[in-house]
């Protein structure tokens, strides 16, 4: 499973559909698993008629905790070293995902092999929801 | 935010690889995950914002007896003049989002592991926003130590209140 060096180069992508068809019940999965029960994303009263936006909408970090997968997809569960990014537009149900990671680097640090890759998460309207990096340890 | 306590075990680590649609048998079955490089069913990336659950102050969960914000009877349960709906408060009314979030991995972590978590404030800025009006943004370090005080996950999450609802 880990990646070897050897097998990367920069530009390389790789792409992963995280999600077709986002159900308001995987926000709710989220806000259970997460603890963060923010009506926003769970309360379609209180997301419309008090909050004032078209209907609930996902946890910023659902996106994000999404989008981690194609990174441990494609460099293994227990080799990140850094992971992060902005969150660039919200995510209603009903949108489809898809994420991709581009290799930008690779390189040794302290004579670890690392690869630096760019991850960039969008919708069916090919808006993006989330702009990011990771950093994860490879193998010679 | 600060968490004396907060325990990774497998069955969140299942719930929450679930919830953010993860089918790597490597969070779901612990013989995979043994005979797997890390010997142990590691977090996903972004597991530790779940330390949430061991918070006793985390204010965007319902605390027994108290008032919450969500609709019930009414769109909301809390009673509030208008103008202070606006912005106000932290994300107490809705009006506070997440911009940015950034980990640093110091080694992995997994089911078994016990952290603990220690917030410091970070920088505070403002930036005159096109669809949401003014927005404050505001930064949080969070350290998380195992039971031995090593660094395992160093997180840095940027708010930011706006306003007014941001349209899409």
């Amino acid at each position: 499973m880990p990646l070897r060096k050897s097998e990367l180069q920069p530009g390389q992508s790789f792409r992963t559909v995280l999600v077709e068809d986002l159900k308001r019940t995987q926000l709710v999965q989220y806000a259970g698993s997460s603890g963060d029960y923010n009506p926003l994303h769970t309360d379609e009263i209180f997301a419309t008629q008090v909050a004032g936006y078209p209907s609930v909408f996902a946890h910023g970090m659902l996106t994000m905790g999404m989008t981690g997968r194609v990174i441990t997809d494609l460099v293994g569960a227990a080799r990140l070293t850094s992971f992060g990014g902005r969150f660039t537009s919200q995510v209603f149900p009903g949108d489809d995902l898809s994420a991709t990671a581009t290799v930008d680097d690779i390189r040794d640090e302290n004579g670890v092999p690392i690869v630096a890759l760019s991850v960039r998460t969008v919708n069916q309207d090919d808006r993006e929801v989330f702009s990011g990096y990771a950093t994860a340890r490879i193998d010679p | 935010m600060a968490v004396d306590r907060f325990p990774v075990e497998a069955g969140h680590i299942l719930m929450f690889a679930r919830s953010i649609g993860d089918p790597n048998p490597i969070y779901a079955d612990a013989e995979f995950a043994a005979n797997s490089e890390v010997g142990a069913i590691p977090a996903p990336p972004t597991f530790v914002q779940a330390s949430a659950q061991f918070d006793d102050e985390y204010p965007l969960r319902p605390k027994i007896g108290r008032p919450w914000f969500g609709s019930g009877r009414e769109a909301t349960g809390l009673k509030r003049e208008p103008d202070s709906s606006r912005g106000g408060g932290e994300s107490g009314m809705g009006r506070g989002l997440h911009a940015e979030q950034h980990y640093t991995y110091h080694r992995t972590l997994v089911a078994g592991d016990v952290l603990s978590a220690t917030t410091f404030p970070g920088e505070r800025w403002e930036k005159q926003g096109k669809r949401a009006g003014k927005l404050v943004f505001s930064e949080t370090i969070t350290e998380y130590r195992d039971a031995n005080g090593e660094l395992v996950v160093t997180a840095r999450s940027v708010g930011v209140r706006t306003e007014k609802a941001v349209e899409g």
